[in-house]
């Protein structure tokens, strides 16, 4: 008791000290900047020595990729089993005409839900056709079925091994870890390296980014098993085998239906993203749209692919729901019935395929039935500009001018060993001296990779963005956490919006302002609030009834109660929010370089796009991890927190809160 | 209250092997599980060996024989080891040291195909929250035992049928567990348990989650199963009133170790230490003691046509007799007079006095 007492003391000291700590920091920072600006700074240069090298190790590789074993037992044939896996999934849907697949897709959802979701899914394919978007729907379709299949191939049984048994856990623990920071462009450019561009390559990024998912949520799903059960059977002398088969997957069917649901749903919107190594579909669309910074274009391939999410969504979220629980309350007339409905959906699906195949319906949406909607969103997107503009433009300026330049100015033209010592002090004092260690050497690497500047000014905008984000996320948090209402209301809006691929964020913050930086800042915003307001509320309304009940015994107001008892109650919940606030900002903020976000996301982008640049969009992508590793320790929190438990915790609320919202 | 202390486990009683016997059982949690046993550190009490070397020890040096179709009841509080015991036995906790036996066979030396044998065949295990598969319905619960080890579909559920009918679950087979009442899935797990014909059951606090009422049916129900079906029992509980009420033989365990062995009457009649004595002193004590505890040697005075009772007769159950006469009440058994127990006595006894005269 006397201990715990102590421990707690000494906790309250060193919170107190650490606020007073930071600021000391950041003052000495501003003192050191005005006398040192200037000097050790790293000026941008395209053709960096190490540049040249990577493309240098490109091109020789290029050259041998007939002759290096590697490639011609091991990667090759990867890639063209891949390839050929994609080829014949073209072909069995070319095989149906657009008739066909839509009645297929929509017995699928009456049968694995009910008739909404038969309506919703039958509506979405025909709005692709409506959407002149038929073969990109299909195409981004097939690529998402070759890569959840391989990722669950692969996954599940990890996960079921990450299950049983703690050491493997641990092993894969990390390596999951730095996967789920990696933010989506990170990924492409080794991928290219090896597996050059197109679909195959496409399909890997896409199930390597969709991996993570699958493994942990699957082992937290036999975790989850109750102890006892499994006791039980053993107890009764079943083997290893005996106990998985007959009671750990059984039991955790439902979490393993949620771990299918989140792989399709980070395939998703990974696949949209491998556009930029050219694979074809929605993705293509909306990438070329953004580039022409043609917004009615890209509202409808958005619109597509928020279908498309909307779709696998429900067909899948539900599905996993439907376990034999539904059956089994079910007399023997309703049994009957519901054989029957099965039974009469599949054939009459079945009569519309034949059906359409005799009547010769071709495959793809008839091209002369579409619907416009790209020409009304132009004019609005006109009509803001001309006429929004001295509003946007204003808070465009106001906000560049005042804060983002300043903070690209001093971090820029900070002398660089200044920038990693603060960082490194600044980690020391959150998170302690590891997190200290592990952001200098990020940001030395960085330094090495020569991409200093690019990266600093990455950072700005990763910083602005993620301070707005956790204003409005803890704004929004405590809202919901204290009005049921709010609540409500929210909470399908953010289930809705965790669904969705990180480009269609893009849209209306183009939309709005153009391509600038504050764009990316905008875009990253709201996609990461979604998630802060979860963690945010669920950490609120996990603080214990007995202490709100005591406080407002007390006295308190409403305001004291949410900053001296509610905040700081949550304040693990608030770590977390912050930590993946910061992760989700990263990855926007890259994708953002596509649309004049600039530094590190546009190098990356113009690797793929630019022969000669391949080698500095290569250094990016590292540059880029190694960012999402210097904020990710940064805000891993203080004390015996260990990256392993954070993880799993994150994990567990993350999906824990998914799983909710789901059902 | 340190292991010096500890009272050595039942010696054997007779000639006839016991069905379980368990000899000097270690259990200790922590990264030096295997350096402790054996050295001077195991004799260092449990909350200092924990600062020392960051190890728990749950059983501590256990000793004790469990004879055929009795029901031998293991008591302790939360923490005194008393689950990792019996987890020990089949070692689904896999023991530190010393030795199990089930009829002479040494059960720690089993491989993993002999041990999966004996769990499927010769032991079965109830369980404090019930341990049911929630995704199977009631008699493919009961069947599970029988399904693993290849017993086909028709004769496994004939024999699960008549298993819920013993535990008077019949006509509920094709209900699921949590359509059940706690009291009803206990009963389930009971007949799990059954469905294998083991020769050794292990109850692990199986009514504890149970409420009063319930719990006693649920103690009644054993002590006519173990009436209709003889099997010997080794039974988990922190409840002394169930400890009483359902031992044989009972241990009390505290710390992972050993304070006291004996039957019900040797418990309440002569507690080992305080600790023991704290326990059983709410108990009515002529509700447990017997004759057979209560009796003298006859003396060459005593009047020979006394009542006769056979010497495990409880003392309440003699109130009556004693009572309608001057004469010492006759302890007899298989027509041999084995002592005497005077009214006076069982006034004391009635009285609370600790000890016979």
């Amino acid at each position: 008791m006397t201990a715990a007492s102590m421990s707690l003391g000494r906790r309250a000291e060193v919170r107190l000290s650490r606020g007073r700590q930071l600021a000391l920091l950041i003052g000495l920072w501003a003192v050191l900047y005005l006398i040192f600006n200037g000097k050790l700074t790293l000026a941008h240069s395209d053709d960096a020595p190490l540049f040249q090298s990577l493309n240098g190790v490109r091109d020789w590789i290029d050259a041998n990729r007939t002759s290096l074993p590697l490639f011609v037992y091991v990667l090759d044939p990867i890639r063209d089993g891949i390839g050929w896996l994609i080829d014949a999934l073209t072909w069995v849907f070319s095989n149906f005409s657009w008739l066909g697949v839509t009645a297929i897709f929509g017995a699928m959802g009456l049968v694995f839900v009910g008739w909404r979701t038969a309506i919703l899914v039958v509506g979405a394919f025909v709005a692709f056709g409506l959407l002149s978007l038929w073969d990109q729907a299909i195409q981004t379709l097939v690529l998402i079925l070759v890569a959840v299949v391989m990722s669950l191939a692969i996954g599940i049984p990890l996960g079921i091994v990450a299950g049983r048994s703690d050491r493997f856990l641990k092993v894969i623990t990390p390596i999951l870890d730095v996967m789920q920071i990696m933010p989506t462009f990170a990924y492409l450019s080794p991928l290219t390296l090896v597996f050059l561009i197109g679909p195959p390559a496409a399909t890997i990024a896409t199930l390597i980014y969709a991996l993570p998912p699958a493994i942990r949520i699957t082992a937290l799903g036999i975790r989850g098993v109750s102890s006892e059960a499994v006791e039980a059977a053993e107890s009764l002398g079943s083997t290893g085998f005996q106990v998985l088969r007959k009671v750990q997957l059984p039991m955790a069917r439902s979490t393993i239906g949620l771990a299918v649901n989140q792989t399709i749903m980070m395939a998703l919107s990974m696949v949209v993203i491998t556009a930029l190594i050219n694979a074809p579909g929605l993705g293509e669309s909306i990438i070329q749209a953004l580039i022409k910074l043609n917004l009615g274009q890209t509202f409808d391939a958005g619109v597509a692919i928020v279908l498309l999410a909307m779709v696998l969504d429900r067909l899948t979220a539900s599905a996993s729901k439907v376990s034999d629980r539904r059956h089994r309350g079910l007399d023997a007339v309703s049994q009957v019935r519901r054989r029957t409905l099965v039974i009469g959906t599949w054939l009459a699906a079945a009569i519309v395929v034949v059906g359409a195949a005799l009547l010769a319906i071709p495959q793809s949406f008839p091209a002369d039935i579409t619907v416009d909607l790209a020409s009304p969103i132009n004019s609005i997107g006109d009509w803001i500009e001309t006429n929004l503009y001295v509003v946007t433009g204003g808070i465009k300026d106001l906000f560049s001018e005042w804060i983002l330049n300043p903070l690209q100015t001093v971090l820029t033209s900070s002398p660089w060993p200044l920038v990693i010592i603060m960082a490194a002090g600044i980690a020391w004092i959150i998170s302690g001296r590891r997190a200290a260690i592990a952001a200098a050497i990020a940001l030395l690497l960085v330094v090495g990779l020569q991409l200093w500047e690019h990266s600093m000014e990455t950072l700005a905008l990763v910083i602005i963005a993620v301070a707005v984000t956790m204003l409005i996320g803890i704004g929004l948090g405590v809202a919901a956490a204290r009005s049921n209402l709010f609540s409500a209301i929210i909470r399908p809006i953010n289930d809705a919006a965790q669904t969705m691929p990180a480009f269609v964020y893009l849209l209306p913050a183009v939309a709005l302002f153009g391509a600038t930086r504050f764009t990316g800042i905008l875009a990253a915003v709201i996609y990461a609030v979604p998630a802060v307001v979860r963690l945010v509320e669920d950490g609120v309304r996990g603080v214990s009834p007995t202490v709100i009940e005591a406080a407002t015994a007390a006295g308190s107001s409403r305001l004291q109660m949410i900053f001296k008892v509610q905040l700081p109650m949550a304040r693990r919940s608030l770590l977390l929010a912050t930590n993946q606030g910061v992760v989700l900002v990263l990855a926007m903020v890259v994708v953002a370089g596509l649309v004049g976000a600039g530094a590190l996301g546009y190098d990356v982008v113009a690797g793929f796009a630019q022969f000669n640049d391949f080698g500095k969009g290569m250094a990016a992508a590292i540059s880029i991890v190694l960012l999402g590793v210097l904020l990710d320790r940064i805000t891993q929190g203080a004390g015996a927190r260990t990256t392993t438990a954070s993880a799993a915790r994150t994990a567990r609320a993350f999906f824990s809160a998914r799983a909710v919202g789901v059902s | 209250m340190t292991g010096s202390s500890v009272t050595p486990g039942m010696p054997a009683r007779g000639a006839v092997e016991p069905t379980i016997s368990v000899r000097g059982l270690w259990k200790i949690f922590g990264p030096a599980e295997h350096r402790i046993v054996g050295t001077p550190d195991a004799l260092l009490p449990t909350a200092e060996l924990q600062l020392k070397t960051g190890t728990t020890v749950a059983v501590r040096d256990v000793t004790f024989d469990v004879a055929h179709g009795e029901v031998f009841v293991v008591m302790g509080l939360s923490g005194s080891g008393k689950s990792t015991l019996v987890r020990c036995l089949t070692r689904l906790i896999e023991p530190t040291a010393g030795e199990v036996f089930l009829d002479g066979e040494d059960i720690g030396k089993a491989d993993a195909q002999r041990l999966r044998e004996l769990r499927r065949r010769r032991f079965a295990m109830v369980f404090q929250h019930f341990g049911l598969l929630p995704h199977r319905k009631v008699i493919d619960n009961v069947a599970y035992g029988l399904e693993i080890r290849g017993v086909g579909r028709a004769e496994r559920h004939a024999r699960a049928g008549e298993m819920l009918e013993l535990v008077g679950l019949g006509g509920y087979d094709r209900r699921y567990p949590d359509q059940l009442s706690g009291g009803q899935q206990q009963r389930v797990g009971l007949a799990r348990a059954l469905a294998v014909d083991p020769e050794v059951m292990l109850f692990d606090e199986p009514f504890s989650a149970l409420d009063p009422l319930i719990r006693r049916d649920m103690q009644n129900e054993v002590i006519r199963l173990h009436r209709e079906v003889g099997k010997t029992m080794i039974f988990i509980t922190h409840d002394l009133a169930e400890a009483l009420k359902l031992g044989d033989h009972i241990v009390i365990m505290r710390n992972g170790s050993i304070v006291q062995a004996g039957r019900p009457e040797d418990l309440v009649g002569a507690p080992a230490d305080d600790y023991v004595a704290d326990f059983v002193r709410d108990v009515p004590k002529s509700h447990v003691l017997t004759l057979r505890w209560a009796m003298r040697p006859i003396g060459p005075d005593d009047p020979t046509d006394g009542p006769e009772f056979p010497p495990g007769t409880v003392i309440r159950s003699a109130i009556h007799a004693a009572a309608s006469t001057t004469k010492p009440i006759r302890v007899i058994e298989d027509g041999r007079l084995l002592g005497v127990v005077d009214q006076a006595h069982i006034l004391a006894v009635i009285a609370g006095a600790e000890a016979p005269v």
